[in-house]
């Protein structure tokens, strides 16, 4: 479906992407994740056919995007971060202008309008001058102006930045619905987000895609100093006294202790789970969880973006 | 042509939902009114021709002043808003864009100045003026308008802000209504050029007169065609780049 390589991008000296390589599947959810600067919006704005590269190639569908870029325009829906909407406009005109601005026949949009009403969840705001809209409301008005033309592409930069909690929820269930009849592209640098509405996630840092795969790739790329977060029934001295004379435990944290369970970080020489719970066991210490400490995503993340940074 | 009929629709829309539209053309007409009763009226007898004459002057500055204050909004406020996207991200091609926004301000334009009709209507009732004087001072009038609406529409390309936008659509605006005065400091053939380049002195009078010279209708539609074609590559330069 989308086919980049050796992306590049410079604004003057400074470059805001450097030589990306990635392809995406049809109908696949992916996830750009980076912080502030890192590059997505740069990357998402070529992808929409807003800026050019300095270097690199694009396909979308096959089609090159320095060749027909209007071709891809109109097979493309982009949300950026800050909805564009006009204000003085009721909701369903306004979608139903920009699904004809995309090129969609008057009738096919008249058509498709019910449908994307219901599914963005605007349906009892149609009629509603865009201006007195919330602003959950009116990123729901944004993904609808996004979709309404039937795109092969949904791009959809921090489209839940400033959202409370129940609109992200609403967010995401709408972005995973996205998947059906369209490849979704989503930036953000809210890590629960990605890890929750994508199935694969693309990190970067400092214009680089520094790491790629699902959530589980990440973060058994990142296992490799074999850190694991335990939780047994005993006391933290019997936990040390346990793990103290194995030379292969280099290093035991105990972070919390609630009634006589008590948890910990450990740091193995190599993967060694199954000898620390056999250990555990052995010593008589009640095994209630073990798992690997790096699991959490914000830790993947940071990790990665650090590694970059250095 | 599709695209561009959409956008001038979506356009004329905008002036319509928005105070600013039917701010300006209040204002318009009301300063056309006075300047007709004060002036062109005036407290002597006169003839009709010579009131229908001053009425035409004096809507040629409320139709340019009236061009530069609704065009400053057609891309300087996209541009502001950030809706730009919206257009940048379409299949449209940039003649389409720019022929919409300039036709939604002229036809809006178009039709504040027709509601002045009711002042030559008056002389021609009360008065001796032919239909054909009327008739080409109004055809006068929305040339005008179209070359001042294409001027307006290129400052708006051009700038970041619909100030900014009206201040350069007023200096291109000002500059062809004074090149009649360069014309008279300079020597051939640069005196030649900007008599021809004057936006009124020229070019205006005829019609005001109620004489339809080719030259003149040329001038204004080839000022309307110039401009509308460097929006077109602003607006090209800034859309993908």
């Amino acid at each position: 479906m989308i086919e980049v390589r050796g992306l590049t991008r410079y604004y003057g000296d400074h470059p805001a992407a450097v030589d990306l390589s990635f392809t995406i599947s049809s109908n696949e959810v992916v996830g750009f994740l980076g912080l502030n600067g890192a590059g997505k919006s740069t990357t998402l704005k070529i992808l929409a056919g807003l800026l050019l590269p300095s270097a690199g190639s694009v396909r979308i569908g096959g089609v090159d995007l320095l060749e027909a870029p209007d071709s891809i325009r109109a097979r493309i829906g982009f949300l950026p971060e800050e909805p564009p909407l006009y204000r003085d406009m009721r909701v369903s005109d306004f979608i139903q202008y920009v699904g004809q601005l995309k090129g969609m026949p008057k009738a096919e949009v008249l058509a498709r309008l019910p449908g994307v009403l219901k599914q963005c969840n605007i349906a009892d705001v149609a009629d509603r001058v865009i201006s007195e809209l919330s602003l959950g409301y009116r990123k729901r008005v944004g993904i609808a102006q996004a979709i309404i033309h039937k795109p092969q592409l949904v791009i959809l930069d921090e489209p839940i930045s400033g959202l409370d909690p129940r609109q992200i929820r609403e967010m995401r269930d709408l972005i995973v619905g996205l998947k059906r009849d369209s490849t979704v592209l989503v930036s953000s640098h809210i890590l629960p987000e990605i890890s929750q509405t994508c199935d694969r996630i693309l990190v970067l840092a400092g214009g680089r895609l520094v790491a790629e795969g699902t959530e589980e790739e990440l973060a058994s790329h990142m296992t490799s100093s074999n850190r694991v977060q335990v939780s047994v029934r005993g006391s933290a001295d019997a936990v040390k006294a346990a793990l103290g004379a194995l030379t292969w435990v280099t290093q035991v944290d105990v972070h919390a202790q609630h009634g006589d369970v008590v948890s910990f970080n450990a740091t193995l020489d190599g993967d060694r789970r199954e000898e620390l719970a056999a250990a555990l066991i052995k010593a008589g210490l009640g095994l209630r969880r073990l798992d690997a400490a790096s699991g959490e995503l914000e830790e993947i993340f940071l990790n990665l973006t650090k590694e970059a940074r250095a | 042509m599709s695209g561009l009929l959409l956008v001038a629709r979506r356009e004329l829309g905008a002036y319509l939902n928005s105070l600013w539209g039917y701010l300006v053309a209040a204002i318009m007409l009301v300063i056309d009114g006075l300047l007709f009763n004060a002036f062109a009226l005036g407290k002597t007898a006169r003839y009709s021709s010579d009131v229908l004459e001053d009425f035409f002057y004096f809507s040629f500055g409320t139709t340019v002043i009236t061009a530069v204050l609704l065009t400053m909004r057609l891309l300087a406020e996209e541009r502001q808003t950030g809706t730009i996207v919206l257009v940048d991200s379409s299949p449209l091609s940039d003649w389409q864009i720019v022929g919409g926004k300039f036709l939604s301000a002229l036809v809006f334009l178009g039709g504040v100045t027709f509601i002045s009709l009711y002042m030559p209507a008056l002389i021609f009732v009360n008065g001796k003026v032919s239909v054909a004087h009327i008739a080409s001072g109004y055809l006068g009038l929305m040339l005008v308008a179209s070359a001042t609406t294409a001027i307006g529409t290129f400052g708006s390309a051009v700038a970041k802000s619909q100030l900014v936008a009206a201040v350069i659509s007023g200096v291109i605006v000002v500059l062809a209504l004074i090149s009649w005065l360069l014309a008279k400091v300079t020597d051939p053939p640069l005196a030649e050029m900007f008599s021809y380049m004057s936006l009124f002195e020229r070019h205006f009078q005829p019609f005001q007169r109620g004489r339809i010279n080719t030259e003149d209708v040329v001038f204004y539609l080839s000022i309307t065609f110039v401009f509308l074609l460097m929006s077109t590559r602003v607006l090209s330069a800034r859309r993908w780049r």
